[in-house]
């Protein structure tokens, strides 16, 4: 066996003994050692922010045993990693509870919740809000900025008043109409229609015409997208005037 | 005065000068010009004495001097005339030329202006005045004596003479060690010891050799205002604590200053300005302080109002010009802090502690206060705290007393007792997020480790006195809604959390709370403790889970009996009239907005129960104490 470079640690899951990399994301290592925690706005692609708070473990380090997320705490040499400990379970289904309360509808959520044998909320709906399953994770926002690089939502408001929307929720300009805050959304509150002319987001009030391919005529992007990316990575958007499959 | 000291010894030297060229017997007209006197008319005022002193031609032999904030708010405005040291009271426009000729010229005390205690007995002094007879007061002391806007007044009184201490005399190490030992705690809430986190610091690495320092100055716990006062009344402190600082931790290398501040607090923001502008001036701030090798200088950001900004991570976020929400501090920011370099956050109460240390000593600091801090720095609780006591006390204000004093100390030899001579009920410590502590607790040496222990906290020392019209489970009602409104948002435990326990707690205050609902409360209070991202969250059960604890009875009359035994939700309390006592004199009648009671002249009088909105009009105007609450 090869020593460990300085950037391995060892550490435990539950008594077993692993590896993983000095500084990331403890998520990530439990998850890629096959163990499962549940999380809504963690994506590896992007920076973990602690929302949710559903990732929650028990982390012993020293003396010290606490509970945290996972999501993101910095792997550490030594450190012992509970899973599922009755206080973990315990806060983990109250989260759940109130994740509900929010977002009663969201498919995705109520099996989550099923899961961990939350069917139902002690708590009030909001009734006003009972159509809008947007949970305020922020995954949308992170991917848009960290991955795709338009930056055309953010969170407004504060607390209470905490939305996700496109500027002044009019029509996000920026927003190249690629879809990868559709595909990351853990509640499927975004919502995204497409026809041969038109693709369209629905929650950033976009609608973007759609490029054709030049050789077999089928819509494959919206024009928009293909400019930024073709900007973006410094070629000629002639290059993109086909689609994959005929390019 | 604008001449750049170029060492030390000069600094030494113009002290003395000044010193020498202040005369002792100097008549000065001290006035209060904190907010709250301010607020009270000091300002004209202050003007009135100028022009009554040039009107009686004693300009030159009698001094006006506008002074920051003395702490009895309660009584102000408060005018104090040296030397002798008398001190007025609820001073006001028409008793000014009074002031000037009898006691200025002609030496005599006006009686009427002077505070008399609940007894009657008044006092000449104001070191004999209850209220300040029972503090120790070394951080507020020269809150009285300094014009805030002239370092000539905190020069005069050694100022700036422990940061010459620190440059002629000691390592920067030393310094760490020196506030280490003294067991000085970080007085914003965390009560986490200062020095641990100076060595910290100073200990991480940063690449180019920056590391910042930054005085918290976004004081938003409802009621505190001692951050307010010090910067408004004595400026230099804080800032001679943050340049000893800068040298302890960022020396050799090239340490920065932040002041993070409320714009809502103008005055301090002003103030702050004029001291820092002067202190460069003088080459107390810039490139080569006095002659050395520290390069060091402050900035001001103001805040936009944010409570949560008050969180170091949030706060720098803030001035990242970032959204301020606070992020998780699995790295420290002593390693990785404002633009992810090591970053050494301290409150303005702390900042302001440090000359002092540095000043008098070691030993003279750790005389003070509670436990032993000699080779743990978690030992005890140094020094003295400054709080804010408001609420249903006589005389409020700000307080300065050791760390042990005790609850009862506090309220009733400084504070005065309870107004009205009513029931001591509960008294909350530590801001919003800290917690209600009852009766039998009265006895308790306030430090940090007794307050924690008995469901409280420090916090930045908010102090609310309560008596027994004060409902619990409202005041639980007010403080959630205070949080949930400052909640940033961005965890679901806090933001959501906080919602569904002031849904819950709501529903009581309405007489619709049900059974199972203090179970709710109880098991979402400890989710959003332990799983909230920061301490805005992890701290914001406690008014709640500490009146459950103490004052379970008045939650479960709420639900089972619709009763509030403080006769304050309304959904709960009917007002009527006592026949025995009705006078028949109509006042109740007129004032009523509701125009629902009735009655006729001189016959008992009654309220109709349709229409009744509980607003309470009839029960303060009647002088005849004829209407009951139930």
């Amino acid at each position: 066996m090869e020593p460990p470079d300085d950037k391995t640690v060892r550490f435990q899951i539950n008594g077993r003994s692993h590896e993983g990399t000095r500084g990331e994301s403890l998520l990530a290592a439990i998850r890629r050692h096959g163990y499962e925690v549940p999380s809504l706005c963690y994506h590896e692609a992007v920076s973990p922010y602690g929302a949710c708070r559903l990732c929650l473990v028990e982390v012993k380090r020293g003396r010290r045993q606490k509970l945290t997320t996972s999501c993101n705490y910095p792997l550490q040499e030594g450190i012992e990693v509970f899973l599922d400990t009755d206080r973990v379970v315990r806060h983990r289904r109250t989260i759940l509870q109130l994740l509900l309360a929010m977002a009663p509808e969201a498919e995705e959520l109520r099996s989550l919740a099923a899961e961990y044998g939350v069917e139902d909320t002690p708590f009030v709906t909001d009734e006003e809000h009972a159509d809008n399953a947007c949970i305020l994770c922020g995954l949308c926002n992170r991917v848009c900025n960290e991955v795709v690089g338009a930056h055309a939502i953010a969170f407004a408001g504060r607390g209470l008043h905490k939305r996700m929307e496109s500027p002044y929720d009019d029509v996000a300009e920026a927003c190249i109409g690629c879809g990868a805050c559709v595909f990351v959304c853990p509640t499927s509150c975004i919502g995204i229609e497409e026809t041969e002319q038109m693709r369209r987001i629905l929650k950033w009030h976009r609608d973007l015409p759609m490029q054709k391919c030049a050789a077999c005529g089928r819509p494959f992007a919206p024009t928009f997208q293909i400019m930024h990316f073709a900007d973006k990575i410094g070629v000629e958007r002639s290059h993109f005037d086909r689609c994959p499959d005929c390019r | 005065m604008a001449k750049r000291l170029q060492s030390t010894k000069e600094l030494l030297s113009l002290q003395e000068k000044i010193g020498a060229s202040r005369d002792p017997e100097q008549k000065v007209v001290s006035v209060c010009a904190g907010t709250g006197c301010c607020a009270y008319g000091a300002k004209k005022l202050a003007e009135a004495f100028a022009s009554s002193i040039e009107g009686h031609g004693l300009e030159g032999e009698v001094a006006l001097r506008l002074t920051g904030c003395h702490g009895f708010c309660e009584r102000g405005p408060l005018v104090v005339i040296h030397p002798e040291g008398t001190f007025y009271q609820r001073v006001q426009l028409d008793d000014v030329d009074e002031i000037i000729e009898k006691s200025v010229q002609a030496g005599e005390v006006i009686e009427r202006l002077l505070y008399a205690d609940a007894g009657g007995k008044t006092y000449e002094h104001e070191k004999d005045v209850p209220f300040y007879k029972n503090q120790q007061r070394i951080l507020l002391a020269n809150n009285g004596l300094i014009d805030p806007t002239r370092i000539e007044d905190y020069l005069a009184i050694g100022g700036y003479r422990a940061l010459a201490k620190v440059l002629d005399e000691m390592e920067p190490e030393e310094v760490c060690a020196a506030v280490k030992a003294s067991g000085l705690r970080g007085r914003g809430g965390g009560g986490f010891p200062a020095g641990v986190k100076w060595e910290s610091c100073r200990a991480a690495h940063s690449p180019d050799g920056v590391r910042y320092v930054i005085c918290n100055a976004d004081e938003g716990d409802p009621g505190a205002f001692m951050d307010r006062s010090l910067m408004e009344g004595n400026p230099h402190l804080v800032i001679e604590g943050m340049i000893i600082g800068a040298y302890a931790i960022g020396m050799p290398g090239k340490p920065k200053g932040y002041v993070y501040i409320r714009n809502e607090y103008p005055l301090a923001v002003e103030r702050l300005g004029i001291a820092l502008e002067q202190a460069r001036e003088m080459g107390l701030l810039g490139e080569k302080i006095l002659g050395s090798e520290l390069d060091f200088d402050i900035r001001i950001n103001k805040g936009g109002g944010a409570f949560v900004c008050g969180e170091s991570t949030a706060l720098m976020a803030s001035i990242e010009g970032e959204v301020g929400e606070p992020r998780a501090k699995h790295i420290h920011t002593v390693e990785s802090g404002l633009h992810d370099l090591p970053t050494n956050l301290n409150n303005v109460e702390t900042w302001a502690n440090v000359p002092l240390i540095i000043d008098r000593g070691v030993d003279w600091f750790t005389s003070i206060g509670t436990g032993d801090v000699s080779d743990n720095p978690w030992g005890g609780s140094k020094g003295t705290k400054i709080f804010a006591l408001v609420g249903k006390v006589n005389n409020t204000g700000l307080v300065e007393v050791p760390m042990g004093a005790t609850l009862r100390h506090i309220i009733y030899e400084i504070g005065g007792g309870i107004i009205g001579g009513k029931k001591f009920k509960a008294v909350q410590t530590g801001g919003p997020s800290g917690g209600c502590i009852p009766e039998e607790k009265l006895d308790l040496e306030v430090d940090f480790d007794r307050l924690t222990e008995v469901g409280s906290m420090m916090g930045s020392g908010g102090m609310i006195v309560m008596d027994e019209s004060t409902c619990m489970v409202d005041i639980a009602g007010y403080f959630l809604h205070f949080l949930a409104d400052e909640s940033c948002g961005k965890c679901v435990t806090c933001r959501e959390g906080l919602k569904q326990l002031c849904i819950i707690i709501d529903r009581i205050r309405e007489g619709k709370g049900r059974e199972g609902d203090l179970t709710l409360l109880q098991d979402l209070g400890e989710t959003i403790a332990e799983a909230s991202l920061c301490a805005l969250g992890q701290t914001a059960p406690n008014p709640l889970r500490s009146t459950l604890k103490y004052f379970r009875e008045e939650y479960e009359e709420h639900i089972r009996n619709k009763k509030c035994r403080a006769g304050v939700c309304k959904a709960l309390i009917r007002y009527s009239i006592d026949a025995e006592k009705c006078t028949g004199c109509l006042i109740c009648a007129r004032k009523c907005p509701q125009e629902c009671i009735s009655g006729e002249k001189k016959k008992p009088h009654v309220i109709d129960q349709d229409k009744c909105i509980k607003c309470g009009v009839c029960m303060d105007v009647c002088k005849y104490d004829a209407v009951c609450v139930e």
